[in-house]
């Protein structure tokens, strides 16, 4: 029998105390540990947040559950429902003037999530330690926490531990000064609920997305309420006797300075893979020097062969949970030697919760005509308006689609882009049609569902080329 | 053309349509554009909006919005709308020099079309092809003493101009079902009464918790019962008196409004016709006369399938394609207060065809992520994915319960296209958080007997 406290040393069963550790207990981390501990395998998970600069920390889960995918969500649908008290006046609801305060609920969803995690990690026999590893050797970590230390062998071990908002070190202070979505996403909510909000752009917006459904998505933002400041970099923050933050700022263009005060600055100027602490070094785990992010083959294996990484921490990877979860499980499948199958990166869909949510799977405009050529592309769009916005008398000016193909034969699919209300739930099921060479044909042959958005994929017919009006009008 | 709807319009770019609408019982009519514009689709979801949005109000409060108690007043704007696509039509068809005839077309000889107006002025005009597009009108139940003078039918829910208040609607079809959910969601008492089951033709698991989730939100269920008269009362109520099938008594209600969602008949009798019969390339047995959308039998009542067979039918007679209309595998979405999205079979209609032991039926009850906050019941939150049980697990159906149902059934219909099967959906990425995403997760088999309910990420 095994003991189960914190604080006291295996006895090994094997020549090692377990088959496989996870160091990270996130959404790569925790899919890994429980796939191989359904499997038979022994597994134990190590999970520690160093709190942030002002001192947040979280629970069990990772970024996605306590400071990512989900409190975000929920934050935006808290937008969303703020513009869906004015669409209800509209439609003939009586409604007086309302405010909006910042909801516990959220936080305490988010609570709720990590005690979820914490008791399938039991469920599935998975051993939880709320503690930061690092490794010794090939096969040993060393465990820390507040209270004590542990030392673990592993047989494998599996790096997930993600990654941390970035601080741009050379400027003292803050502002959002934002080139990823996470920028975007959380001007947008924070707008939504009622807040002065400005977003500070270095260059572009959205960098490695389609840059015209990039344009339509802050478009939408600014006639939304959101303030822009395009092509500014902050150049020192001070706070003021009042408590308040005052701002310098210089604009690219004209080289000039400006200043202004804020209660709050969020940076959000990318985010730093968390391997400083683990010890890679020393082990002969390899790591892209730019990035700090870990190296990995096809198979998530590191430059070690017993040790792998998947998620966010990983080079080249995709910073999505999803991947991070689907990896992790095909790794513990592999592992336990029960499947051979790797994780396929391509064609992975995604959406930015932006107040115009933007959906997308494949290839962006520009990367289509890297690879193929403009002459060898079709791009086949549509501006439409969602009969839902008729009535609310809302701006449909930044709703709309393409579809970027092959312009030969069947006309493949290259890339799928959308902005509009519900762009997950819409963009999902197209996602899927990548798998089984997805082409315009089958997109006209598919019969619409009416009334809906995602039912103007399938009525596109005007071509970019064309260079007719491609406004979607009537039925 | 006879008939400017969604299959007439579509297919009448080229030549010349016949519009004509005879006012209902209650004298409501309306503009160009068939039912989907005018007592159909287009109404129908935008006073379902209105209902959401009435939803979104009391999950607004939990997500820290302070809004006082509200009450709502039917929108006019909704029919503003509806009058703005008439014109819209109206516009197209004229750009397109297609020649409009507000007036009843009927036929004379198979080349020769009557057209009557409203005052009575008749012509006559000769075509080489003839379609009929005419559509169908909601049926009264004449047997019903008093249903045609005190009840309403969907051609009248959406021009009433003030509020139908407390309302029974008779019938279980998904319209019967879509009125009495954005009735009741924009605060009207409601009541449906059922004579036998509720959405016959669709899943009937899927039915069930449509119809629970209704009930739970406060619309009452009159199930195995059938109405037996109305009566107006001096007040000015609705006495309607009903019998329970189960236990042959009769019972008796008043209600401000009757609404009757009993089935729809096609528009054939002033045309000299039953329901048409129709082969694979919309032809009659008269050889140039074609029949589309709700008026062609064994066709599915619906505005895509109308508009796609219009177009088709149009670009054959002109010599230009030979393509016919495919009506297999068309995904459709019953807007009630919980949405249902479904394309293929039903698991009925898949055990048999393919026997209980040949299928393999992956399901999961799961959660929306906005309802947590909101502390919504999400109790009939389901997606099932009926597959063949050997090989690559090919897909049959696919049914889904929950927010937004059409967005998310839409693309994975199209997987229909390129014969979808259990492991696609297994190998796409999911794309987070979403509701879709369920539908890529699905694991958990009804054969297994495990828990369905998901449990975290």
């Amino acid at each position: 029998p095994r003991h189960l406290l914190r604080n006291v040393i295996l006895i090994p069963a094997g020549k090692f105390d377990y088959d496989l550790v996870v160091i990270g207990g996130g959404s790569g981390g925790l899919a890994c540990s429980k796939e191989a501990a359904q499997l038979g395998q022994r597994v134990a998970v190590l999970d520690y947040v160093e709190p942030s600069l002002k001192g947040t920390k979280w629970g069990l889960g990772g970024t996605c559950v306590n400071v990512g995918c989900i409190p975000k969500k929920l934050m935006h649908q808290a937008a969303l429902l703020g513009t869906a008290v004015k669409d209800a006046r509209k439609y003939g609801w009586q409604i007086p003037e309302s405010l909006s305060t910042m909801a516990e609920a959220v936080q305490n969803h988010v609570k709720s999530l990590n005690w979820g995690h914490r008791v399938q990690l039991q469920d599935k026999k998975v051993k939880y330690l709320n503690m930061k590893g690092s490794l010794v050797d090939t096969h040993t970590i060393r465990a820390v926490n507040g209270k004590g230390k542990e030392v673990l062998t592993a047989k494998n071990i599996v790096l997930a531990t993600g990654g941390r908002p970035k601080y741009p070190t050379h400027v003292p202070g803050a502002m959002e000064f934002g080139i990823t979505n996470v920028a975007l996403e959380c001007a947008g909510f924070l707008t939504g609920i009622g807040l002065d909000t400005t977003v500070m752009v270095r260059s572009i917006a959205l960098r490695g997305f389609d840059q015209q459904m990039s344009g339509l998505v802050t478009d939408y933002m600014e006639a939304y309420g959101t303030k822009f400041s395009w092509k500014c970099t902050p150049k020192s923050i001070e706070k003021l006797p009042s408590g308040l933050l005052r701002v310098t700022w210089m604009d690219l263009n004209t080289k000039e300075e400006h200043q202004d005060t804020f209660n709050s600055v969020l940076w959000a100027v990318g985010r730093a893979s968390e391997t400083k602490t683990l010890n890679l070094e020393k082990v002969g785990v390899e790591i892209n020097k730019e990035t700090g992010k870990i190296i990995v083959a096809t198979d998530e294996a590191t430059s070690v062969p017993n040790i792998f990484a998947i998620g966010d921490i990983a080079e080249g990877r995709p910073e999505l949970t999803p991947t991070a979860i689907k990896a992790g499980k095909l790794l513990a499948r592999r592992l336990v030697g029960h499947s051979t199958e790797l994780m396929n990166y391509d064609n992975v869909a995604t959406t930015v919760f932006t107040p115009l949510e933007y959906g997308c799977v494949g290839l962006s405009e520009e990367e289509a005509e890297r690879r193929h050529g403009k002459d060898q592309i079709e791009v086949y769009h549509a501006f439409y308006k969602p009969l839902e916005f008729t009535v609310a008398e809302r701006d449909a000016t930044q709703c709309y689609i393409k579809v970027v193909c092959l312009r030969e034969g069947d006309q493949r699919v290259l890339g799928m882009h959308f902005t509009g209300p519900n762009a997950g739930e819409v963009t999902q099921g197209f996602s899927l049609g990548f798998q089984c060479g997805l082409t315009y044909e089958h997109l006209r042959n598919t019969v619409g569902i009416h009334p809906t958005c995602a039912e103007e994929l399938i009525k596109l017919n005007i071509t970019k080329r064309s260079g007719l009006d491609a406004t979607v009008t009537g039925c």
